[in-house]
Protein backbone atom coordinates (compact mmCIF):
# COMPACT_ATOMS: atom_id res chain seq x y z
CA UNK A 1 0.00 0.00 0.00
CA UNK A 2 1.79 3.41 -1.16
CA UNK A 3 0.85 6.32 1.47
CA UNK A 4 0.51 8.17 -1.50
CA UNK A 5 -3.69 9.87 -1.67
CA UNK A 6 -5.67 7.97 -3.81
CA UNK A 7 -8.02 9.80 -5.37
CA UNK A 8 -11.45 8.52 -6.49
CA UNK A 9 -14.27 9.69 -8.59
CA UNK A 10 -17.11 9.96 -6.54
CA UNK A 11 -20.89 9.92 -7.63
CA UNK A 12 -23.46 10.13 -4.36
CA UNK A 13 -26.43 10.13 -6.22
CA UNK A 14 -29.98 11.67 -5.61
CA UNK A 15 -31.08 9.91 -1.88
CA UNK A 16 -27.56 10.81 -0.62
CA UNK A 17 -29.14 14.66 -1.52
CA UNK A 18 -31.75 14.54 0.03
CA UNK A 19 -33.34 11.82 2.22
CA UNK A 20 -30.18 10.11 3.52
CA UNK A 21 -27.28 12.88 3.96
CA UNK A 22 -26.08 11.06 6.68
CA UNK A 23 -24.39 8.01 4.42
CA UNK A 24 -22.77 10.32 2.27
CA UNK A 25 -21.31 12.71 5.27
CA UNK A 26 -20.56 9.53 7.12
CA UNK A 27 -18.59 8.57 4.18
CA UNK A 28 -16.68 11.12 3.21
CA UNK A 29 -15.20 12.08 6.83
CA UNK A 30 -14.25 8.42 7.08
CA UNK A 31 -12.37 8.35 3.54
CA UNK A 32 -10.85 11.37 4.37
CA UNK A 33 -10.02 10.20 8.01
CA UNK A 34 -7.98 7.00 5.98
CA UNK A 35 -6.06 9.51 3.57
CA UNK A 36 -8.68 8.56 0.49
CA UNK A 37 -9.51 11.96 -1.29
CA UNK A 38 -12.87 11.76 -2.92
CA UNK A 39 -13.44 13.99 -6.20
CA UNK A 40 -17.56 14.60 -6.18
CA UNK A 41 -18.48 14.32 -10.02
CA UNK A 42 -19.36 17.56 -11.26
CA UNK A 43 -22.61 18.31 -12.37
CA UNK A 44 -23.44 14.75 -11.71
CA UNK A 45 -27.28 13.23 -12.85
CA UNK A 46 -29.55 10.72 -11.46
CA UNK A 47 -28.29 7.36 -11.86
CA UNK A 48 -31.28 5.85 -13.56
CA UNK A 49 -32.32 4.15 -10.34
CA UNK A 50 -32.21 0.50 -12.22
CA UNK A 51 -30.72 -1.17 -15.21
CA UNK A 52 -33.41 -1.83 -17.82
CA UNK A 53 -34.21 -5.49 -17.69
CA UNK A 54 -34.84 -5.65 -21.93
CA UNK A 55 -31.77 -5.35 -23.02
CA UNK A 56 -32.52 -3.36 -26.27
CA UNK A 57 -34.08 -0.51 -24.10
CA UNK A 58 -31.56 1.36 -24.92
CA UNK A 59 -32.67 4.45 -23.73
CA UNK A 60 -32.79 3.28 -20.40
CA UNK A 61 -28.56 2.68 -20.51
CA UNK A 62 -28.85 6.48 -21.12
CA UNK A 63 -28.43 7.76 -17.50
CA UNK A 64 -25.40 5.06 -16.33
CA UNK A 65 -23.67 5.67 -19.90
CA UNK A 66 -24.21 9.39 -19.45
CA UNK A 67 -22.04 9.43 -15.86
CA UNK A 68 -19.49 6.82 -16.97
CA UNK A 69 -18.90 9.56 -20.29
CA UNK A 70 -18.62 12.15 -17.54
CA UNK A 71 -16.43 10.58 -15.11
CA UNK A 72 -13.90 9.53 -17.78
CA UNK A 73 -14.12 12.95 -19.26
CA UNK A 74 -12.99 14.63 -16.01
CA UNK A 75 -10.31 12.20 -15.48
CA UNK A 76 -11.62 9.24 -13.45
CA UNK A 77 -10.94 5.91 -14.71
CA UNK A 78 -12.57 4.70 -11.28
CA UNK A 79 -16.03 5.60 -10.05
CA UNK A 80 -16.58 5.05 -6.63
CA UNK A 81 -20.17 5.06 -5.12
CA UNK A 82 -22.41 4.12 -1.86
CA UNK A 83 -26.01 3.78 -2.55
CA UNK A 84 -26.48 0.56 -3.37
CA UNK A 85 -28.93 1.11 -6.19
CA UNK A 86 -26.17 2.99 -8.23
CA UNK A 87 -23.70 0.79 -7.18
CA UNK A 88 -26.12 -1.52 -8.99
CA UNK A 89 -27.06 0.48 -11.61
CA UNK A 90 -23.79 1.79 -12.76
CA UNK A 91 -21.68 -1.63 -12.77
CA UNK A 92 -24.28 -3.13 -14.57
CA UNK A 93 -24.34 -0.64 -17.39
CA UNK A 94 -20.58 -0.68 -17.34
CA UNK A 95 -20.72 -4.47 -17.38
CA UNK A 96 -23.48 -4.60 -19.94
CA UNK A 97 -21.85 -2.08 -22.40
CA UNK A 98 -18.64 -3.65 -22.59
CA UNK A 99 -20.19 -7.10 -23.80
CA UNK A 100 -22.66 -5.08 -26.32
CA UNK A 101 -21.57 -3.34 -29.27
CA UNK A 102 -24.89 -2.98 -31.16
CA UNK A 103 -25.95 -0.92 -27.89
CA UNK A 104 -22.65 0.83 -27.47
CA UNK A 105 -22.90 1.86 -31.25
CA UNK A 106 -26.39 3.32 -30.47
CA UNK A 107 -25.42 5.14 -27.41
CA UNK A 108 -22.44 6.73 -28.98
CA UNK A 109 -24.41 7.88 -32.07
CA UNK A 110 -26.90 9.71 -29.20
CA UNK A 111 -24.42 11.05 -26.92
CA UNK A 112 -22.54 12.42 -29.57
CA UNK A 113 -19.72 10.69 -28.39
CA UNK A 114 -16.52 8.18 -29.98
CA UNK A 115 -16.40 5.01 -28.13
CA UNK A 116 -17.97 4.66 -24.73
CA UNK A 117 -14.91 4.80 -21.91
CA UNK A 118 -14.00 1.69 -19.47
CA UNK A 119 -14.73 3.36 -15.89
CA UNK A 120 -14.67 1.08 -12.87
CA UNK A 121 -17.57 1.16 -10.57
CA UNK A 122 -16.02 1.01 -7.69
CA UNK A 123 -18.09 0.27 -4.16
CA UNK A 124 -16.37 2.01 -0.45
CA UNK A 125 -16.32 -1.54 0.42
CA UNK A 126 -14.47 -2.04 -2.59
CA UNK A 127 -12.20 0.89 -1.69
CA UNK A 128 -11.76 -0.71 1.38
CA UNK A 129 -10.44 -3.93 0.95
CA UNK A 130 -8.32 -3.54 -2.27
CA UNK A 131 -6.92 -0.46 -1.45
CA UNK A 132 -6.53 0.27 2.14
CA UNK A 133 -6.33 -3.31 3.29
CA UNK A 134 -7.70 -4.63 6.79
CA UNK A 135 -4.41 -4.51 8.00
CA UNK A 136 -4.21 -0.99 7.41
CA UNK A 137 -7.77 -0.51 8.43
CA UNK A 138 -7.09 -2.03 11.44
CA UNK A 139 -4.39 0.52 12.03
CA UNK A 140 -6.18 2.86 11.62
CA UNK A 141 -9.11 2.59 13.88
CA UNK A 142 -9.32 5.37 16.99
CA UNK A 143 -12.46 3.74 18.63
CA UNK A 144 -12.81 0.00 18.73
CA UNK A 145 -16.30 -0.71 18.64
CA UNK A 146 -15.99 -3.29 21.39
CA UNK A 147 -19.02 -4.79 22.26
CA UNK A 148 -21.48 -3.81 19.85
CA UNK A 149 -23.03 -6.23 18.26
CA UNK A 150 -24.22 -5.92 14.68
CA UNK A 151 -25.93 -7.58 12.25
CA UNK A 152 -24.61 -6.95 8.80
CA UNK A 153 -27.33 -6.39 6.56
CA UNK A 154 -26.61 -6.62 2.46
CA UNK A 155 -29.54 -7.05 0.49
CA UNK A 156 -30.40 -8.21 -3.04
CA UNK A 157 -28.46 -5.28 -5.19
CA UNK A 158 -25.34 -5.20 -3.68
CA UNK A 159 -23.98 -9.15 -4.33
CA UNK A 160 -26.73 -9.59 -7.49
CA UNK A 161 -26.40 -10.36 -10.68
CA UNK A 162 -23.54 -11.93 -9.15
CA UNK A 163 -22.28 -12.23 -12.21
CA UNK A 164 -22.47 -9.19 -13.10
CA UNK A 165 -21.68 -7.44 -9.59
CA UNK A 166 -19.04 -9.74 -8.75
CA UNK A 167 -18.62 -7.85 -5.65
CA UNK A 168 -18.54 -11.31 -2.85
CA UNK A 169 -20.23 -14.66 -2.82
CA UNK A 170 -24.17 -14.29 -3.26
CA UNK A 171 -25.38 -16.94 -1.09
CA UNK A 172 -22.68 -16.69 1.86
CA UNK A 173 -21.05 -12.94 1.87
CA UNK A 174 -18.44 -12.38 4.47
CA UNK A 175 -17.01 -8.50 3.07
CA UNK A 176 -18.77 -6.00 5.62
CA UNK A 177 -18.11 -8.96 8.43
CA UNK A 178 -14.65 -8.79 7.84
CA UNK A 179 -14.38 -5.38 8.06
CA UNK A 180 -17.03 -4.51 11.08
CA UNK A 181 -14.44 -7.18 12.39
CA UNK A 182 -11.63 -4.75 11.73
CA UNK A 183 -13.89 -2.30 13.43
CA UNK A 184 -13.83 -4.15 16.48
CA UNK A 185 -17.50 -5.27 16.13
CA UNK A 186 -18.68 -8.13 17.48
CA UNK A 187 -20.28 -9.92 14.61
CA UNK A 188 -23.38 -11.94 14.78
CA UNK A 189 -24.67 -14.94 13.04
CA UNK A 190 -27.39 -13.76 10.55
CA UNK A 191 -28.92 -16.05 8.11
CA UNK A 192 -31.26 -13.47 6.38
CA UNK A 193 -28.44 -11.00 5.47
CA UNK A 194 -28.79 -11.44 1.81
CA UNK A 195 -32.80 -11.63 1.81
CA UNK A 196 -34.92 -9.04 -0.19
CA UNK A 197 -36.22 -6.12 2.24
CA UNK A 198 -39.51 -5.92 -0.35
CA UNK A 199 -37.69 -2.90 -2.08
CA UNK A 200 -40.33 -0.93 -4.78
CA UNK A 201 -43.07 -2.98 -3.22
CA UNK A 202 -43.01 -0.73 -0.83
CA UNK A 203 -45.03 1.91 -3.20
CA UNK A 204 -47.30 -0.03 -4.66
CA UNK A 205 -48.08 -3.20 -2.23
CA UNK A 206 -46.96 -2.23 1.67
CA UNK A 207 -48.17 -5.63 2.79
CA UNK A 208 -45.32 -7.72 0.71
CA UNK A 209 -42.76 -5.22 1.14
CA UNK A 210 -43.57 -5.42 5.46
CA UNK A 211 -43.55 -9.22 5.21
CA UNK A 212 -40.38 -8.78 3.52
CA UNK A 213 -38.63 -6.53 6.46
CA UNK A 214 -40.48 -8.47 9.18
CA UNK A 215 -38.65 -12.05 8.17
CA UNK A 216 -35.18 -9.74 8.27
CA UNK A 217 -35.71 -8.09 11.14
CA UNK A 218 -36.54 -11.00 13.75
CA UNK A 219 -33.88 -12.81 12.12
CA UNK A 220 -31.42 -9.71 13.02
CA UNK A 221 -33.19 -9.44 16.78
CA UNK A 222 -32.75 -13.69 17.02
CA UNK A 223 -29.00 -13.33 16.28
CA UNK A 224 -29.10 -11.01 19.33
CA UNK A 225 -27.65 -7.89 17.51
CA UNK A 226 -27.80 -4.62 18.78
CA UNK A 227 -28.26 -3.09 15.48
CA UNK A 228 -28.77 -3.61 12.13
CA UNK A 229 -26.12 -2.78 9.37
CA UNK A 230 -27.52 -1.47 6.34
CA UNK A 231 -26.02 -0.08 3.08
CA UNK A 232 -29.15 0.86 0.80
CA UNK A 233 -31.13 3.20 1.84
CA UNK A 234 -33.99 1.79 0.68
CA UNK A 235 -33.60 -1.23 2.65
CA UNK A 236 -33.17 1.25 5.63
CA UNK A 237 -36.61 2.88 4.65
CA UNK A 238 -38.32 -0.07 4.48
CA UNK A 239 -36.94 -1.66 7.80
CA UNK A 240 -37.45 1.45 9.78
CA UNK A 241 -40.87 2.09 7.64
CA UNK A 242 -42.22 -1.28 8.81
CA UNK A 243 -40.73 -0.99 12.50
CA UNK A 244 -42.71 2.11 12.89
CA UNK A 245 -46.01 0.27 11.38
CA UNK A 246 -45.41 -2.70 13.86
CA UNK A 247 -44.70 -0.39 17.03
CA UNK A 248 -42.21 -3.23 18.10
CA UNK A 249 -39.32 -2.00 19.96
CA UNK A 250 -37.18 -0.99 17.54
CA UNK A 251 -33.81 -2.50 15.76
CA UNK A 252 -31.65 0.53 15.41
CA UNK A 253 -30.55 0.77 11.75
CA UNK A 254 -27.57 2.12 10.89
CA UNK A 255 -25.49 3.00 7.74
CA UNK A 256 -21.97 1.20 7.46
CA UNK A 257 -19.94 4.22 6.47
CA UNK A 258 -21.52 5.55 9.65
CA UNK A 259 -20.06 2.69 11.94
CA UNK A 260 -16.57 3.47 9.87
CA UNK A 261 -16.33 6.56 10.55
CA UNK A 262 -17.20 6.01 13.83
CA UNK A 263 -14.59 3.49 14.62
CA UNK A 264 -11.73 6.28 12.71
CA UNK A 265 -12.64 8.71 15.52
CA UNK A 266 -15.37 10.95 13.83
CA UNK A 267 -17.62 12.39 16.58
CA UNK A 268 -20.91 10.33 16.55
CA UNK A 269 -23.03 13.63 15.98
CA UNK A 270 -21.11 15.01 12.65
CA UNK A 271 -22.37 11.33 11.10
CA UNK A 272 -26.10 12.25 10.31
CA UNK A 273 -26.86 9.08 12.58
CA UNK A 274 -31.09 9.02 12.71
CA UNK A 275 -32.64 7.58 16.16
CA UNK A 276 -33.08 5.47 17.83
CA UNK A 277 -29.21 4.40 16.18
CA UNK A 278 -27.56 7.86 17.47
CA UNK A 279 -28.23 7.22 21.31
CA UNK A 280 -26.90 3.72 21.18
CA UNK A 281 -23.93 4.99 19.39
CA UNK A 282 -23.06 7.60 21.71
CA UNK A 283 -22.99 5.35 24.59
CA UNK A 284 -20.05 4.02 23.11
CA UNK A 285 -18.13 6.87 24.24
CA UNK A 286 -15.14 8.81 22.94
CA UNK A 287 -12.29 7.67 21.10
CA UNK A 288 -8.95 6.25 23.25
CA UNK B 1 -37.37 21.03 -55.81
CA UNK B 2 -35.76 23.60 -53.33
CA UNK B 3 -34.80 20.35 -50.82
CA UNK B 4 -32.06 19.65 -53.48
CA UNK B 5 -30.84 23.55 -53.31
CA UNK B 6 -27.97 24.26 -51.39
CA UNK B 7 -27.90 25.96 -47.97
CA UNK B 8 -28.38 29.74 -48.56
CA UNK B 9 -26.81 31.46 -46.05
CA UNK B 10 -28.56 34.34 -43.95
CA UNK B 11 -28.32 37.72 -45.11
CA UNK B 12 -28.20 40.84 -43.23
CA UNK B 13 -31.11 42.92 -43.65
CA UNK B 14 -29.80 45.02 -46.00
CA UNK B 15 -29.92 42.93 -48.75
CA UNK B 16 -31.85 43.19 -52.29
CA UNK B 17 -34.81 42.81 -52.20
CA UNK B 18 -34.55 40.72 -55.39
CA UNK B 19 -32.93 37.84 -53.21
CA UNK B 20 -35.39 35.64 -52.74
CA UNK B 21 -35.58 32.35 -50.37
CA UNK B 22 -38.12 29.28 -50.55
CA UNK B 23 -39.47 28.52 -46.76
CA UNK B 24 -42.41 25.63 -45.28
CA UNK B 25 -44.38 27.10 -43.03
CA UNK B 26 -46.78 24.04 -41.75
CA UNK B 27 -45.75 22.42 -45.03
CA UNK B 28 -47.14 24.81 -47.39
CA UNK B 29 -44.15 26.54 -49.50
CA UNK B 30 -43.51 30.86 -49.81
CA UNK B 31 -40.78 32.64 -51.33
CA UNK B 32 -39.81 35.66 -49.19
CA UNK B 33 -37.06 38.02 -49.36
CA UNK B 34 -34.02 36.07 -48.11
CA UNK B 35 -32.79 38.09 -45.04
CA UNK B 36 -36.01 38.31 -43.17
CA UNK B 37 -36.63 36.48 -39.01
CA UNK B 38 -39.10 33.84 -39.34
CA UNK B 39 -41.80 35.89 -37.72
CA UNK B 40 -41.52 38.59 -40.36
CA UNK B 41 -41.07 35.82 -43.20
CA UNK B 42 -44.67 34.77 -41.32
CA UNK B 43 -46.03 37.88 -41.33
CA UNK B 44 -44.93 38.15 -45.22
CA UNK B 45 -46.36 35.07 -46.38
CA UNK B 46 -49.83 36.65 -44.61
CA UNK B 47 -49.79 35.50 -41.76
CA UNK B 48 -51.77 37.33 -38.92
CA UNK B 49 -50.30 36.35 -35.31
CA UNK B 50 -52.22 36.73 -32.49
CA UNK B 51 -50.64 34.00 -30.45
CA UNK B 52 -47.12 33.00 -31.22
CA UNK B 53 -45.72 36.47 -31.02
CA UNK B 54 -45.11 38.73 -28.20
CA UNK B 55 -42.37 41.33 -27.65
CA UNK B 56 -39.95 40.69 -30.83
CA UNK B 57 -37.08 41.28 -28.85
CA UNK B 58 -36.50 37.68 -28.12
CA UNK B 59 -37.04 37.81 -24.26
CA UNK B 60 -40.75 36.58 -23.91
CA UNK B 61 -40.60 33.72 -25.11
CA UNK B 62 -43.96 33.57 -26.75
CA UNK B 63 -42.99 32.61 -30.59
CA UNK B 64 -40.70 29.10 -30.43
CA UNK B 65 -40.26 27.85 -33.36
CA UNK B 66 -38.88 24.49 -34.54
CA UNK B 67 -37.21 23.69 -38.25
CA UNK B 68 -35.58 21.61 -40.25
CA UNK B 69 -32.81 22.72 -42.81
CA UNK B 70 -33.00 21.01 -46.83
CA UNK B 71 -30.78 18.22 -46.44
CA UNK B 72 -30.57 17.97 -42.69
CA UNK B 73 -32.18 15.70 -40.56
CA UNK B 74 -31.82 17.00 -37.28
CA UNK B 75 -34.05 19.21 -35.51
CA UNK B 76 -33.53 22.62 -34.93
CA UNK B 77 -35.32 25.39 -32.50
CA UNK B 78 -35.43 29.10 -32.39
CA UNK B 79 -37.21 32.36 -31.31
CA UNK B 80 -39.09 33.16 -34.33
CA UNK B 81 -37.85 36.95 -33.83
CA UNK B 82 -34.06 36.46 -33.45
CA UNK B 83 -34.12 33.29 -36.19
CA UNK B 84 -33.20 34.25 -39.64
CA UNK B 85 -35.02 32.46 -42.40
CA UNK B 86 -33.10 30.01 -44.90
CA UNK B 87 -33.76 29.13 -48.40
CA UNK B 88 -35.22 25.34 -47.57
CA UNK B 89 -36.18 25.77 -44.29
CA UNK B 90 -39.49 23.51 -43.03
CA UNK B 91 -40.83 25.32 -40.06
CA UNK B 92 -43.87 25.36 -37.37
CA UNK B 93 -44.28 27.29 -34.41
CA UNK B 94 -45.31 25.99 -30.73
CA UNK B 95 -46.50 29.00 -29.60
CA UNK B 96 -47.69 27.33 -26.47
CA UNK B 97 -47.25 23.66 -24.95
CA UNK B 98 -49.67 21.94 -22.25
CA UNK B 99 -47.64 21.86 -19.23
CA UNK B 100 -49.23 21.21 -14.96
CA UNK B 101 -48.94 24.14 -13.58
CA UNK B 102 -49.27 23.63 -9.77
CA UNK B 103 -50.86 26.01 -7.02
CA UNK B 104 -48.87 26.26 -4.12
CA UNK B 105 -47.90 29.67 -0.92
CA UNK B 106 -43.63 29.25 -1.48
CA UNK B 107 -44.10 30.67 2.42
CA UNK B 108 -45.65 26.83 3.27
CA UNK B 109 -43.28 24.83 1.39
CA UNK B 110 -40.06 23.37 2.54
CA UNK B 111 -37.08 23.55 0.64
CA UNK B 112 -35.92 20.45 -0.03
CA UNK B 113 -36.27 17.84 -3.04
CA UNK B 114 -39.26 16.56 -1.22
CA UNK B 115 -40.99 19.68 -2.78
CA UNK B 116 -40.18 19.07 -6.09
CA UNK B 117 -41.54 15.39 -5.97
CA UNK B 118 -44.45 16.15 -4.34
CA UNK B 119 -45.38 18.83 -7.08
CA UNK B 120 -43.88 17.73 -10.07
CA UNK B 121 -43.36 12.95 -8.91
CA UNK B 122 -43.15 12.74 -13.20
CA UNK B 123 -38.97 14.44 -12.49
CA UNK B 124 -38.57 10.73 -11.63
CA UNK B 125 -39.16 9.88 -14.95
CA UNK B 126 -35.92 12.04 -16.17
CA UNK B 127 -33.53 9.33 -18.24
CA UNK B 128 -31.25 11.50 -19.23
CA UNK B 129 -31.35 11.59 -22.68
CA UNK B 130 -31.04 15.52 -22.35
CA UNK B 131 -33.18 16.25 -24.91
CA UNK B 132 -34.03 19.07 -23.25
CA UNK B 133 -31.01 20.52 -23.45
CA UNK B 134 -30.44 20.59 -27.11
CA UNK B 135 -34.25 21.71 -27.71
CA UNK B 136 -33.70 24.96 -25.42
CA UNK B 137 -33.21 27.99 -27.99
CA UNK B 138 -31.63 30.36 -24.57
CA UNK B 139 -28.81 27.74 -24.43
CA UNK B 140 -29.84 26.63 -20.89
CA UNK B 141 -28.63 23.15 -19.46
CA UNK B 142 -32.13 22.04 -18.85
CA UNK B 143 -31.35 18.29 -17.98
CA UNK B 144 -28.48 19.80 -15.60
CA UNK B 145 -31.23 21.82 -13.54
CA UNK B 146 -33.91 18.82 -13.57
CA UNK B 147 -30.84 17.10 -11.46
CA UNK B 148 -29.95 19.54 -9.78
CA UNK B 149 -33.90 20.01 -8.71
CA UNK B 150 -34.32 16.48 -7.99
CA UNK B 151 -31.16 16.97 -5.74
CA UNK B 152 -32.55 19.84 -3.91
CA UNK B 153 -29.76 22.05 -4.67
CA UNK B 154 -31.94 24.72 -5.54
CA UNK B 155 -29.36 27.23 -6.00
CA UNK B 156 -27.77 25.32 -8.59
CA UNK B 157 -30.65 25.16 -10.19
CA UNK B 158 -31.40 29.02 -9.88
CA UNK B 159 -27.97 29.46 -11.51
CA UNK B 160 -28.70 27.14 -14.09
CA UNK B 161 -32.39 28.28 -15.17
CA UNK B 162 -32.10 31.76 -14.93
CA UNK B 163 -32.49 32.84 -18.51
CA UNK B 164 -35.32 30.23 -19.52
CA UNK B 165 -38.14 32.15 -21.10
CA UNK B 166 -40.74 29.56 -20.52
CA UNK B 167 -40.73 29.65 -24.01
CA UNK B 168 -42.12 25.09 -23.53
CA UNK B 169 -39.96 23.37 -26.58
CA UNK B 170 -38.33 21.55 -23.53
CA UNK B 171 -41.85 20.18 -22.23
CA UNK B 172 -42.42 19.35 -26.02
CA UNK B 173 -39.66 17.01 -26.77
CA UNK B 174 -39.48 15.22 -23.26
CA UNK B 175 -39.76 11.17 -23.25
CA UNK B 176 -40.42 11.26 -19.28
CA UNK B 177 -43.68 14.66 -19.88
CA UNK B 178 -41.77 16.74 -17.24
CA UNK B 179 -42.76 20.46 -17.33
CA UNK B 180 -39.17 21.64 -17.19
CA UNK B 181 -39.67 25.27 -17.16
CA UNK B 182 -42.43 25.08 -13.94
CA UNK B 183 -39.73 23.33 -12.23
CA UNK B 184 -36.95 25.62 -12.56
CA UNK B 185 -39.68 28.20 -11.58
CA UNK B 186 -40.98 26.10 -8.48
CA UNK B 187 -36.99 26.11 -7.40
CA UNK B 188 -36.28 29.68 -7.87
CA UNK B 189 -38.85 30.68 -5.89
CA UNK B 190 -38.05 28.53 -3.27
CA UNK B 191 -34.42 29.72 -3.25
CA UNK B 192 -35.78 33.36 -3.08
CA UNK B 193 -38.01 32.52 -0.21
CA UNK B 194 -36.33 30.23 1.77
CA UNK B 195 -32.54 30.20 1.22
CA UNK B 196 -30.99 33.60 -0.20
CA UNK B 197 -30.42 36.28 2.74
CA UNK B 198 -33.32 38.17 4.04
CA UNK B 199 -33.27 41.89 3.26
CA UNK B 200 -32.96 43.45 6.42
CA UNK B 201 -32.65 46.93 5.43
CA UNK B 202 -36.11 46.76 3.30
CA UNK B 203 -37.74 45.30 5.97
CA UNK B 204 -36.61 48.03 8.45
CA UNK B 205 -38.12 50.47 5.60
CA UNK B 206 -40.87 49.28 5.18
CA UNK B 207 -41.67 49.43 8.80
CA UNK B 208 -40.81 53.07 8.47
CA UNK B 209 -43.23 53.97 5.84
CA UNK B 210 -46.22 51.58 7.22
CA UNK B 211 -45.38 54.13 10.88
CA UNK B 212 -45.88 57.00 8.78
CA UNK B 213 -42.98 58.62 8.94
CA UNK B 214 -42.48 60.02 5.46
CA UNK B 215 -46.55 60.55 4.82
CA UNK B 216 -46.27 64.25 5.17
CA UNK B 217 -43.50 64.57 2.86
CA UNK B 218 -45.74 62.42 0.56
CA UNK B 219 -49.05 64.68 1.23
CA UNK B 220 -46.60 67.43 0.69
CA UNK B 221 -45.31 65.91 -3.20
CA UNK B 222 -49.01 64.95 -3.88
CA UNK B 223 -49.97 68.95 -3.64
CA UNK B 224 -47.09 70.36 -5.55
CA UNK B 225 -47.81 71.46 -9.06
CA UNK B 226 -45.36 69.87 -11.97
CA UNK B 227 -42.28 72.27 -12.23
CA UNK B 228 -41.92 72.24 -8.45
CA UNK B 229 -41.56 68.49 -8.36
CA UNK B 230 -38.93 68.85 -11.15
CA UNK B 231 -36.73 71.43 -9.95
CA UNK B 232 -36.61 69.38 -6.61
CA UNK B 233 -36.24 66.30 -8.56
CA UNK B 234 -32.84 67.87 -9.99
CA UNK B 235 -31.83 68.97 -6.87
CA UNK B 236 -32.34 65.85 -4.84
CA UNK B 237 -29.02 64.81 -2.91
CA UNK B 238 -27.87 61.60 -4.77
CA UNK B 239 -26.07 59.03 -1.90
CA UNK B 240 -22.73 57.44 -2.33
CA UNK B 241 -23.11 53.99 -3.12
CA UNK B 242 -22.50 52.40 1.03
CA UNK B 243 -21.81 48.62 1.35
CA UNK B 244 -24.93 46.92 2.56
CA UNK B 245 -23.45 44.36 5.43
CA UNK B 246 -25.90 41.42 4.29
CA UNK B 247 -26.83 38.99 7.20
CA UNK B 248 -23.71 36.37 7.35
CA UNK B 249 -24.97 33.38 6.81
CA UNK B 250 -28.62 31.96 4.54
CA UNK B 251 -31.04 32.02 6.10
CA UNK B 252 -33.93 29.60 6.10
CA UNK B 253 -37.30 29.46 8.30
CA UNK B 254 -38.42 25.46 7.03
CA UNK B 255 -35.65 22.49 6.92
Amino acid sequence: MSEEKKTFGYYPGCELRNRVKGLDLSARRACRALGIRLKELKDWTCCGGLVPQVKDNYMGFLAPARILVEAHAQGFDELMTLCTFCFNTLRRAAFFLQGHAEARKRLELFLGVEGLPRVKVIHLLEVLRDHVGLDRLRESVQRPLKGLRVAPYYGCLLLRPAQEIKLDNPEAPTLIEVILEALGCEVTDFSSKTDCCGSYHIVTNGQVAGQCSDLILRSAVKSKADMLVAMCPLCQFNLDWRQKQTRTAPLPVVYFPQLLALALGEPVDTLGVAEPAATALSALGSPT
Amino acid sequence: MARQESLAVVKEPETPAEETARIHIMGKSYVVPAGLTILKAMEYAGYRLVRGVGCRGGFCGACATVYRKAGDFRLYVGLACQTGIADGMYLTQIPFYPAPKPLYDIHRLSAGGETIFRFFPEVARCIQCNTCTKVCPQGLDVMRYIAAAQQGDFKRVAELSFDCIACGLCVSRCPGEIAHYHVGLLARRLYAAHLTPKAIHLRTRLGEIQEGRFSKEVETFCKMDRQSLQRLYAQRAIEPEEEVALPGKSNSDED
